[in-house]
C-alpha cells in the first residue's frame, strides 16, 4: 500500500552482502554486539524457539515412558530431572522470552520510535537470559550423580524442604536457583525498557489511548514482571544461604518453615501466569481485527480488563494451596479472589468475538490459530474456574486435570498464539511470506496433536491419576487414555517440525512480502520489510489508533470517532 | 476445503474409536480387575459432596462453553470472507458501552453464584464438628511410605490403612492428623476424599466416613523425591467386626517361632534394625516402617508389589528391583542369609 506520509530514504537500506569468510564474521560479530532492538528482538525469538524445541524434546521423551504402565524405558532419576527441566524450560526460557521478542521488536515500530529507550540495557538484559540458560542447562554435564549430571529434579516449584541439603545432596537446586536469578536479571533489565519506551518514545499523536493493544499489554505484562520476579529472587536468595551459610529459613529439620517457601514461590508463580500469557492476548488483539477487517472492538475496556486482570492476579496466589492446610475462611477468601479473574477474562473473550461478528474473516494461517486460540482459552478459563472451587480443587488439585488446564493456557493459548504472531509478523522480519500450504498443515496437525494430548489429560485427571509420577500401577484404568496422550505429543512434535521447516525453507524461497502484506493498520507496516536501522527516516505521525487505515481510507477515517 | 476437512475428522473419528477398543480390550485382558479410583465413584461424605457440587459445576461451565463456542462457531461460518474478490471493508463498529455492560453483569452474577455456593461447601468439610465415636489416626508421611498410628489404640501400622465402616445413623468417621517426618507428601484416596497434605512442623487434617466396605487405592500427590510414583496408598474399609479382629491382631506383639531363630538372629545383627521396629526383639528402630505384623498386609514396599514370600527375599536382596532409589539400601546379603530372613519375616503375621 503506497504511502507518501511515511517516506523513508533509500539510502537507509543495507546494500546487498557478499559473502566471504571475514563478511561472515563480521555478521556475526554485529550480532553480538548489537543494540539494535530489531536483531535483539529476533535473537530473543531463536532463543525462545530453540529451547521451545528442547523443551519439547524432553516431553516427548516423558510422554514415550508413560505411554504404558510399569514401564522403566528410562529411570525415575532421569525421569525427574526431565520433568523438572521441561518445566523450568518452558516458563523461563520460551515463556519470559518470547514475551521480549516481540517486545523488542514491534514496540518501537509501533509507536513509531527508533530503537528502544536504553539501547544497552536491552542487550544487557538479553545476554543475562542467555548465559542464565545456559547455566541451567550445563547442569545436565556438571558433575555426576546418577549418571544425570546435577539437572535439577525438584519440579519446577522447587518446593522446601526437598531442595534443602538433607534431601538434596547435589547441586540440582543450586543450579536452577543460581540460573533463575541471573535471567531473572534478564527479566527486570527488559521490563524496565519496555515501559520506559513505551511512555517516553512515542511519537507525535501517539496518546495512551491510540497505543496498539500490543504495546498497551506488553506494559502491563512488564509491570506484572517487575513485582513478582522480586520475591521469587529474594526466595532463591533465601533458599541458597540455607544450603551454603547455614541459613534455616526453610530447613524444617531446624524449625524453618515449609509454607512460607509455598507462599513466596506463589507470590511470584500466579502472577507469573499472567505475564506469560497477556502477551500472548497482546498478539491476538492485533491479528484477530487486521483478518476479521474490523477495528477491536471496545479498546478501552480491552486496557481497563488488561489493568484489571494484573491487579487481581497479585491476590490469588494461594488458590495454589487449597490442600496445604489453610483455614475455611483463607480458603473462602481465594476462592472469590480467584473467580474474580473470571470476569475480565471473559470481557476479553467477549471484545475479540464482538470483532469477529459482522466482519469479512479471512483465514490465513494466523487467524487460524488465533480463532483456535480464543476456544482453547476459553476452555482452558472454564477448567480454571473448576479448580478455583477449592472443594473441588482437593480432588483435582496435583492431578492430570491441573496438567491438562496449565497446558490449555501454556500451549492452547500461549503457544498457538506465538505461532499466530511468527506467522504474522515474519514478512516484515524477513521480507518473505511463510508458506501458507505449510502452514496450514502445521496448524492443522498441531490443532489435532493438541486436543488428543491435552483435552484426554483432562480425564486421568478426574480418574485419581497425579502428576509428577514417572510411572504408574497397571489395574488403575489409565494406561489407553496415556496411550492416546503420548500419540498427541508425537502428532504436535511432527507439526513443530513442519513449522521449523517452513521457517528456513520461507527464509530462502518464500514469496517476498511487501511493506505490507496483510493489508494491516498500524505503523510497523508503513516500513520497508524488513525495516531499516533506526526504522523511520522522519518522525511519524500517529493520527489515531490505525493509522494506516486512515491514510487507506481518508473518506472514512478513525479519528473522527475517538 | 470445509469438505475435505470433515472427511478428515471423520476419518480420524473412526480409527481414533478403532484405536480405543483396540487398547482398551488389550489393557482389560493384561491388567485384570481394575480400580480406579475414579472422582466421580465417590464412597465417603467428602468425596460425594464434592461430586454434588462438581455436578452442579460442570453443567454451569457447560453451559456456557456451548454458548460462547456456539456463538464463534456461528461467527466463523456467518461472516468468513465470501471469496477472494469480496474485498470491500465491512462497516467499522468501536464498541457498544450498553453491550459491553451487559456481557460484565452477567459473569459477575455467575461468580456470585458459584462463589456462595462453594463457601458453604468448604465451612460444611473443613468445620464438620468431631463426633465422640470417631476413629484417630496419626499419618506420618515419609520419603515413600506411610505411617499410620491409633493412638488411642495403641497400634502402629504401616501403607494400609484400616478404618471402620461408618453407618451413617450412627457415623464413626475416622480422623487423621497428618505430619511429615521429612518433606511435603499429599494423602490422596480419590473415592473418600479430597486430598491434604502433610508438611512438617505443621498439623493438618482430613476426615472420612466410609460407607461400603472394600478396598481404595490412592497415593501421595505432592512430589516428595525419587519414588513419589511408588508412595501408594491403600485404604481397607472393614465392617466393623472385621475392624475389631484386624485391631486384636494388630495389639498382639509380634510372633516369636524358634524354628525361624536364626532369620531372626540376622535380623538382629544386621543393620535391619536401625531402621525397622518388631516389637519384643531388640530392633527398635524409626526411621522405616514397623515389621511387627508385616504378614499382615497384602503389599510391600508402600504398594510397589504384592507380599509374598518370593517378592519379599527379591526385596531384600535388592529394593531397587521394585523401587529404585528407594531409601532401604540392598544389605549384601549371602542367598543362606536371605533365605533365614525371608522365613523369619513372614512368620510376623
Amino acid at each position: 500500500m503506497a504511502d507518501s506520509t511515511y517516506p523513508i530514504p533509500g539510502s537507509l537500506e543495507a546494500p546487498p552482502r557478499r559473502w566471504s569468510q571475514a563478511a561472515v564474521l563480521e555478521w556475526l560479530n554485529s550480532w553480538v554486539i548489537t543494540v539494535d532492538h530489531k536483531k535483539l528482538g529476533i535473537l530473543y525469538m531463536l532463543y525462545a524457539i530453540f529451547f521451545l524445541l528442547v523443551g519439547g524434546a524432553e516431553a516427548i521423551v516423558l510422554r514415550i515412558q508413560l505411554i504404558q504402565p510399569n514401564l522403566h524405558i528410562i529411570s525415575p532419576q532421569v525421569f525427574n530431572r526431565l520433568f523438572t527441566m521441561h518445566g523450568t524450560t518452558m516458563v523461563f526460557l520460551v515463556g519470559m522470552t518470547y514475551i521480549f521478542g516481540f517486545a523488542n521488536y514491534l514496540i518501537p515500530l509501533m509507536i513509531g520510535a527508533r530503537d528502544m529507550a536504553f539501547p544497552r540495557l536491552n542487550a544487557f538484559s538479553f545476554w543475562m537470559t542467555f548465559f542464565g540458560g545456559l547455566l541451567l542447562y550445563y547442569s545436565f554435564l556438571g558433575g555426576g550423580l546418577y549418571g544425570a549430571g546435577n539437572a535439577p529434579d525438584t519440579m519446577w516449584w522447587a518446593y522446601a524442604p526437598l531442595t534443602e541439603r538433607a534431601f538434596s545432596p547435589g547441586h540440582g537446586p543450586d543450579y536452577w536457583a543460581l540460573s533463575l536469578i541471573v535471567t531473572g536479571f534478564g527479566t527486570i533489565g527488559a521490563s524496565v525498557n519496555v515501559i520506559a519506551t513505551a511512555f517516553c518514545m512515542r511519537c507525535k499523536g501517539m496518546t495512551l489511548m491510540r497505543l496498539p493493544l500490543l504495546v498497551w499489554l506488553n506494559v502491563v505484562t512488564s509491570g506484572l514482571a517487575l513485582i513478582t520476579i522480586t520475591p521469587l529472587t529474594a526466595a532463591q536468595v533465601m533458599l541458597l544461604i540455607d544450603r551454603y551459610l547455614g541459613g534455616h529459613f526453610f530447613d524444617t529439620q531446624a524449625g524453618g518453615s515449609a509454607l512460607i517457601w509455598a507462599h513466596f514461590f506463589w507470590i511470584f508463580g500466579h502472577p507469573e501466569v499472567y505475564v506469560l500469557v497477556l502477551p500472548t492476548f497482546a498478539i491476538a488483539s492485533e491479528v484477530i481485527p487486521v483478518f476479521s477487517r474490523k477495528a477491536i472492538f471496545g479498546y478501552p475496556a480491552m486496557v481497563a480488563a488488561s489493568v484489571a486482570i494484573a491487579f487481581v492476579s497479585l491476590g490469588v496466589w494461594a488458590h495454589h494451596m487449597f490442600t496445604i492446610g489453610m483455614t475455611s475462611v483463607g480458603n473462602a477468601f481465594f476462592v472469590l479472589s480467584t473467580m474474580l479473574v473470571g470476569i475480565p477474562t471473559s470481557i476479553k473473550i467477549f471484545n475479540w468475538l464482538a470483532t469477529m461478528w459482522g466482519g469479512k474473516l479471512r483465514f490465513a494461517t494466523p487467524m487460524l490459530f488465533c480463532t483456535a486460540f480464543v476456544v482453547q482459552f476459553l476452555m482452558a478459563g472454564l477448567t480454571g474456574i473448576m479448580l478455583s472451587i477449592a472443594p473441588w480443587d482437593w480432588q483435582l488439585h496435583n492431578s492430570y486435570f491441573v496438567i491438562a488446564h496449565f497446558h490449555y493456557i501454556l500451549v492452547g493459548a500461549i503457544v498457538f498464539n506465538i505461532f499466530a504472531g511468527i506467522y504474522y509478523w515474519y514478512p516484515k522480519v524477513t521480507g518473505r511470506m511463510l508458506s501458507e500450504k505449510l502452514g496450514k498443515w502445521h496448524f492443522w496437525l498441531f490443532l489435532l496433536g493438541f486436543h488428543l494430548t491435552f483435552t484426554v489429560m483432562h480425564i486421568p485427571g478426574l480418574l485419581g491419576m497425579p502428576r509428577s509420577i514417572y510411572t504408574y500401577e497397571a489395574n488403575r484404568g489409565w494406561g489407553t487414555l496415556n496411550l492416546i496422550i503420548s500419540i498427541g505429543g508425537f502428532i504436535q512434535g511432527i507439526a513443530v517440525l513442519v513449522f521449523a521447516v517452513n521457517l528456513i525453507w520461507s527464509y530462502f524461497k518464500g514469496e517476498h512480502a511487501g511493506n505490507d502484506p496483510w493489508d494491516a493498520w498500524t505503523l510497523e507496516w508503513s516500513t520497508p520489510s524488513p525495516p531499516p536501522a533506526y526504522n523511520f527516516a522522519t518522525d511519524p505521525v500517529a493520527t489515531s489508533r490505525r493509522p494506516l487505515w486512515d491514510l487507506k481510507h481518508p473518506d472514512d477515517p478513525d479519528w473522527k470517532y475517538e | 476445503m470445509l469438505a475435505k476437512c470433515l472427511r478428515c475428522v471423520t476419518l480420524f473419528a473412526k480409527s481414533g474409536c478403532l484405536l480405543v477398543a483396540l487398547f482398551a480390550g488389550h489393557a482389560a485382558f493384561a491388567e485384570g480387575p481394575q480400580s480406579t479410583p475414579s472422582i466421580f465413584a465417590p464412597a465417603s461424605t467428602p468425596a460425594t459432596s464434592i461430586y454434588e457440587l462438581s455436578l452442579f459445576v460442570l453443567s454451569i461451565t457447560g453451559a456456557i462453553f456451548v454458548t460462547v463456542a456456539g456463538l464463534l462457531a456461528y461467527v466463523i461460518f456467518r461472516y468468513r470472507q465470501q471469496g477472494p474478490d469480496d474485498t470491500s471493508e465491512p462497516a467499522q463498529i468501536y464498541g457498544s458501552t450498553q453491550v459491553e455492560l451487559a456481557w460484565t453483569v452477567i459473569p459477575v452474577l455467575i461468580v456470585v453464584v458459584l462463589f456462595l455456593t462453594t463457601a458453604r461447601m468448604i465451612f460444611a468439610i473443613q468445620d464438620a464438628p468431631k463426633p465422640k465415636a470417631a476413629v484417630d489416626v496419626t499419618v506420618v508421611g515419609h520419603q515413600y511410605w506411610w505411617e499410620f498410628n491409633y493412638p488411642k489404640l495403641g497400634i502402629h501400622a504401616v501403607n494400609e490403612l484400616h478404618v471402620p465402616l461408618s453407618n451413617p445413623q450412627t457415623p464413626t468417621p475416622t480422623y487423621l492428623t497428618l505430619l511429615s517426618a521429612d518433606v511435603i507428601h499429599s494423602f490422596w484416596v480419590p473415592q473418600l476424599s479430597g486430598k491434604q497434605d502433610l508438611l512438617p512442623n505443621k498439623v493438618n487434617d482430613l476426615w472420612v466416613d466410609p460407607q461400603h466396605p472394600g478396598v481404595y487405592v490412592g497415593q501421595c500427590a505432592q512430589f516428595c523425591g525419587v519414588q513419589h510414583a511408588k508412595m501408594l496408598l491403600r485404604v481397607y474399609v472393614d465392617t466393623p467386626e472385621q475392624f475389631a479382629a484386624w485391631v486384636k491382631n494388630q495389639q498382639q506383639p509380634a510372633v516369636s517361632d524358634d524354628s525361624v531363630a536364626a532369620g531372626r538372629h540376622v535380623f538382629e545383627t544386621q543393620a535391619c534394625m536401625n531402621c525397622h521396629t518388631i516389637t519384643g526383639t531388640v530392633a527398635t528402630g524409626r526411621f522405616g516402617p514397623d515389621l511387627t505384623h508385616l504378614m499382615s498386609r497384602d503389599t510391600l514396599a508402600s504398594g510397589a508389589t504384592t507380599n509374598t514370600p518370593d517378592h519379599l527375599r527379591e526385596w531384600i536382596r535388592n529394593p531397587d528391583t521394585y523401587k529404585p532409589g528407594s531409601l532401604m539400601p540392598a544389605m549384601q546379603l549371602n542367598d543362606q542369609q536371605l533365605d533365614q530372613l525371608t522365613a523369619y519375616l513372614s512368620t510376623l503375621r
